[in-house]
């Protein structure tokens, strides 16, 4: 295959690429933008094997064969709760293939490159493969944290700051001796030391991250795993590799500004650390919440929700654990058949990745047209009877707005205390991932309906 | 504790102080109710309806007063002619009365009340601070009667209201001008506005004019400066040059509007004469005056309160019953106020109610206590004086104004790292070599692609944005596919890996993308 065709099917796959990322701009095009995806891969991958594999083809074969069916299993048998759990794992292993491409790059001595080419070839496999172990650790923690296996809480070591700042320039030190070295096995060793401490770096960077960053954490990582890519396209000087690298980085860099936005927090502070670590201090200060709650039970949520116009659910993470989505989608059901004008509105960090929530409901099947984002539904409070607020917290926190103490304070929320009737479905009266409490229990225009979210809607839906 | 809700006797009174859904409600906080028979007939409330909602009903006037714990009413008691009686000496002593009682008007009643030891609750008297807004029965009285008096003025007024172009020619908006911009001034505006009048409003107080802009309502200025706010957020007497201007301002308008609705009230003061009769007279025929002030003597001197009179063509209605007029709707509000104060004063939702001197909004409501008269209230500092009707108008954004330095620390703050960049650019010029160039010129724009792209991916989407990406980041397979066909063992087996775990991901991430975008379907 003439290097021509090779490029020409590359940048046929690239536009692809382009395409399917295009396509996710609404529901319709998503699909196919999808099937472009595929394609693109396709292409790709036929044109690589038939222009560079010359032996192996039994192995190659069998192995894309073993990983794809278990790729596929997975992707089959995963809830959509878990999403955030099978980004985080996935991104570890365009981390991990990242870091063993760059070794054995590294290992191959075919390259006869000579003066500043071969410097900045040396300094590609240098940061794609220290990309690649931070992105690798750093997945698995996340993946650990999103499933429980490591308690969401910020693992604050003393002087953190300081030993991310020693890791970095150990990291730059090291570099510079490698392209300094002289032999082939100092420099490798010295690649080896570099991956262990991109790899620690990893691990304490997500590890230091509280459990409502998780979707800023997520997007970042997804940004990482596409700057990883790009950096072993250069190495490799395939430009396939450094365009879809560099739109995977570009599209996680965005998600991680949105979701910061979303928190009004900047970017660097969620990097450095969770809220209730560095803003401790603060949330002592601002004014506790006083007043009275006021509880509802099951068949007086049932009447007012009969006799509402305007309703609103707000769904958050704890719709997602306690699995109430299907019961959110038949009550959303039954009062629309009633004629009343249900809608979802959905905070940009709810839940534990961006677009968590509409994943959620979408399987539940509830339409899309009646799901709005929080600028879209936010001035329509006023008008709405009866928001059932389900298992959200922060983002429908008022101090954000009210106590310029608070550590949200800033924070765009959606604005639920404005309805007429609040109902807020929670397990009990813990404050959420910010540790801030929330002064919309006590508002007297809100009714507390505590217990497990989805008894609870199971018993709504018999009253109605 | 049983709550008796009486027929009200006055002459034309309508109203009911409870109507069947709040009788509901009040049933819920642990009260019982008692309904004199016939007592919501006037708003078309039967008596059925409140049976229905859980209430009892009395057979006669005399059995709901003396089965009473609590009485709740509109009207202050008065004689009742059937029965030869005072309302007063129908109450049991020590029972409780929430109504409006007027007090300032109604010493003697005052008196009565204390001989029979009762406490009574005057719902005219609740201070006027933002906490009491939901009890604030005059504000919602208030409110009825600036919409019942565009109602009057537009079925007097024999024309639209609002411009109109028509087959059968052109029809020009009416001109309103409302003066005394309140609750009912607000309330008459929006219903004006909304029948498409032009509106013109006047008020002594500067602050109001935001709320009349706010409603698409012209605000009509003095060229004089003078703040006519007095206390509790109600107007105050004004200087003679000023009411001098003020009058001018009225006779030149009077020549150009068809409406007048006047509001101009000064607490414990007769209303201010604003509107002579040499104004009216020189008003078109068919125009129309509406005085709210009418109980308190009227803003126009040819006012008689309770008619409606016509002097040279111009109807001036001086109705002092407009809320009664709209009793259906004036019933549900009043009861609202009722029940919020009954929900204030009970804690313990138990259906008892605790007199607390010590709260500052049943302090100023409580006119007699246990037979003691403990009107007029001390003081109560009012904590919402520039603000004091947000019960009609839209309350002003809240979004504060970003500081328009913004833009030049952008501006500025966007310099430093272009330099930055540029020379980091110019540097790596200078040593990188062209093939490199080639490579990161490739990455530069299809970064500012994914940029582009990626900012018109729908929020709904960015889960499966995310799987998406996941899947095409593995195009990082390349690397191990090119480097599988290697003679050395250990990149062979390191290319394995990779290729089994960029295997996984590939599918994975497209089939799972595939499996959420298919939900999107529905």
């Amino acid at each position: 295959m003439t290097s021509s065709l090779i490029t020409v099917s590359y940048l046929a796959a690239a536009i692809l690429f382009i395409l399917a990322l295009g396509g996710l701009k609404d529901n319709q095009s998503a699909r196919r933008g999808n099937l472009y995806g595929i394609l693109g891969m396709v292409i790709a991958v036929i044109v690589t094997i038939s222009a560079f594999v010359t032996q192996n083809y039994t192995i190659l074969i069998t192995v894309m064969l073993i990983g794809g069916v278990a790729g596929f299993v997975l992707s089959r048998r995963v809830k959509m709760t878990q999403m955030p759990e099978l980004v985080a794992i996935l991104h570890s292993l365009v981390g991990l293939a990242a870091v063993l491409i760059g070794f054995a790059n590294f290992l191959d001595s075919s390259f006869n490159l000579t003066g500043v080419e071969k410097t900045i070839h040396e300094i590609e496999i240098f940061i794609g493969i220290c990309i690649g172990a931070l992105t690798f650790t750093g997945s698995v923690i996340a993946y650990g944290k999103l499933s429980g296996m490591i308690g969401g809480n910020p693992l604050t070591l003393p002087a953190k700051h300081w030993l991310n700042l020693s890791m970095f320039i150990a990291v730059i030190v090291v570099g510079v001796q490698f392209v300094g070295a002289q032999n082939h096995s100092d420099a490798f060793i010295l690649l080896l030391v570099m991956t262990l401490i991109a790899m620690v770096f990893g691990m304490h960077m997500v590890a230091a991250i509280g459990g409502a960053d998780m979707p800023v954490v997520i997007s970042m990582l997804n940004s990482y795993s596409g700057w990883a890519a790009a950096a072993t396209g250069f190495m490799l000087s395939n430009d396939l590799l450094i365009v879809t690298g560099a739109l995977v980085g570009s599209s996680g860099a965005i998600l991680s500004y949105i979701m910061c936005r979303a928190m009004n927090r900047s970017f660097i502070s969620v990097i450095a650390g969770g809220f209730g670590t560095t803003s401790g201090s603060k949330s002592t200060v601002s004014a506790e919440v006083q007043g009275d709650v006021m509880e509802i039970d099951v068949a007086e949520t049932g009447q007012l929700l009969n006799k509402a116009k305007q309703v609103v659910f707000i769904p958050g993470y704890g719709m997602a654990m306690a699995q109430a989505q299907h019961a959110v989608s038949e009550i959303s059901k039954i009062l629309l058949a009633k004629g009343v004008n249900v809608r979802f509105a959905i905070h940009p960090v709810a839940g534990r990745m961006p677009g968590h929530m509409n994943v959620l409901l979408a399987e539940a099947k509830v339409p899309y047209d009646i799901v709005f984002e929080m600028d879209e539904i936010n001035n329509d409070f006023p008008d709405v009877d009866v928001s059932v607020v389900i298992g959200a917290n922060d983002t429908v926190n008022p101090s954000a707005q009210e106590d310029e103490d608070s550590p949200i304070a800033g924070m765009p929320v959606l604005e639920v205390w404005k309805s007429k009737t609040t109902i807020v479905l929670k397990r009990g009266m813990a404050a959420g991932y910010a540790g801030v409490d929330n002064p919309l229990f006590v508002k007297d225009n809100t009714k507390m309906l505590f217990g497990d979210a989805k008894a609870s809607l199971d018993l709504i839906i018999k009253a109605l | 504790m049983k709550i008796s809700v009486l027929k009200e006797i006055h002459v034309d009174e309508k109203r009911v102080a409870t109507t069947p859904d709040v009788t509901e409600r009040l049933i819920k906080l642990g009260f019982e109710v008692v309904v004199e028979t016939g007592a919501g007939v006037g708003s078309n409330f039967s008596d059925e309806a409140y049976r229905q909602a859980g209430a009892e009903i009395a057979p006669s006037a005399e059995s709901a007063w003396q089965s009473a714990d609590l009485v709740v009413k509109v009207r202050p008691p008065e004689e009742n002619i059937a029965l030869g009686k005072h309302e007063v000496d129908l109450m049991p002593e020590g029972c409780r009365l929430i109504s409006f009682l007027f007090p300032a008007q109604n010493e003697k009643l005052l008196e009565q009340l204390a001989h029979r030891k009762i406490t009574a609750l005057s719902m005219d008297s609740i201070p006027r601070i933002s906490r009491a807004q939901k009890l604030d029965a005059l504000s919602s009285m208030a409110n009825i009667s600036g919409y019942r008096a565009v109602v009057e003025a537009s079925a007097l007024f024999g024309r639209f209201f609002a411009g109109q172009i028509t087959a059968a020619g052109k029809v020009a908006p009416a001109k309103v001008m409302v003066i005394g911009v309140g609750v009912a001034g607000l309330s008459a505006i929006a219903t004006a506005k909304s029948l498409g009048a032009i509106v013109r409003a006047f008020d002594t107080r500067p602050e109001v004019k935001e709320q009349i802009l706010s409603m698409d309502a012209e605000f009509l200025e003095l060229e004089f400066e003078e703040d006519g706010t007095g206390e509790g957020g109600y107007g105050k007497v004004m200087s003679k040059e000023f009411i001098d201007a003020e009058m001018a301002l009225f006779a030149e308008q009077a020549k150009d509007v068809d409406v007048i609705i006047t509001t101009a009230l000064i607490p414990g003061k007769p209303a201010p004469k604003l509107i002579t009769s040499a104004m009216v007279e020189s008003m078109r025929d068919g125009s129309v005056v509406v005085d709210l002030a009418a109980e308190q003597g009227g803003n126009c001197e040819l006012t008689e309160p309770g008619k409606v009179v016509t002097r040279k063509g111009v109807s001036i209605v001086g109705y002092t019953d407009l809320p009664s007029r709209l009793a259906a709707q004036s019933s549900q509000l009043y009861a609202t106020n009722i029940y919020n104060l009954l929900e204030e004063m009970s804690p313990q939702k138990d259906g008892s109610i605790v007199v607390d001197m010590e709260d500052v909004v049943v302090r100023g409501a409580t006119v007699v206590n246990s037979g003691k008269i403990t009107w007029p209230p001390p003081a109560v500092a009012v904590s919402a004086a520039k603000k004091p009707e947000p019960a009609v108008v839209e309350a002003p954004s809240s979004e504060p104004i970003k500081p328009p330095s913004k833009v030049a620390s952008v501006a500025k703050s966007s310099l430093l790292p272009m330099l930055i960049g540029g020379s980091a650019l110019f540097g790596l010029g200078l040593v990188a070599p062209p093939s490199f160039m080639a490579h990161f010129t490739v990455f530069v724009l299809s970064c500012f692609i994914g940029y582009m792209v990626i900012w018109n991916v729908a929020p709904s989407l960015h889960t499966p944005l995310m799987s998406l990406t996941n899947a095409i980041s593995s195009i990082i397979v390349l690397g191990a596919l090119t480097q599988i066909s290697s003679d050395n063992p250990t990149i062979m087996v390191l290319s394995v890996i990779s290729l089994l775990i960029t295997s996984i991901n590939i599918v994975g991430g497209f089939s799972v993308s595939q499996r959420m975008l298919q939900m999107f379907k529905g």
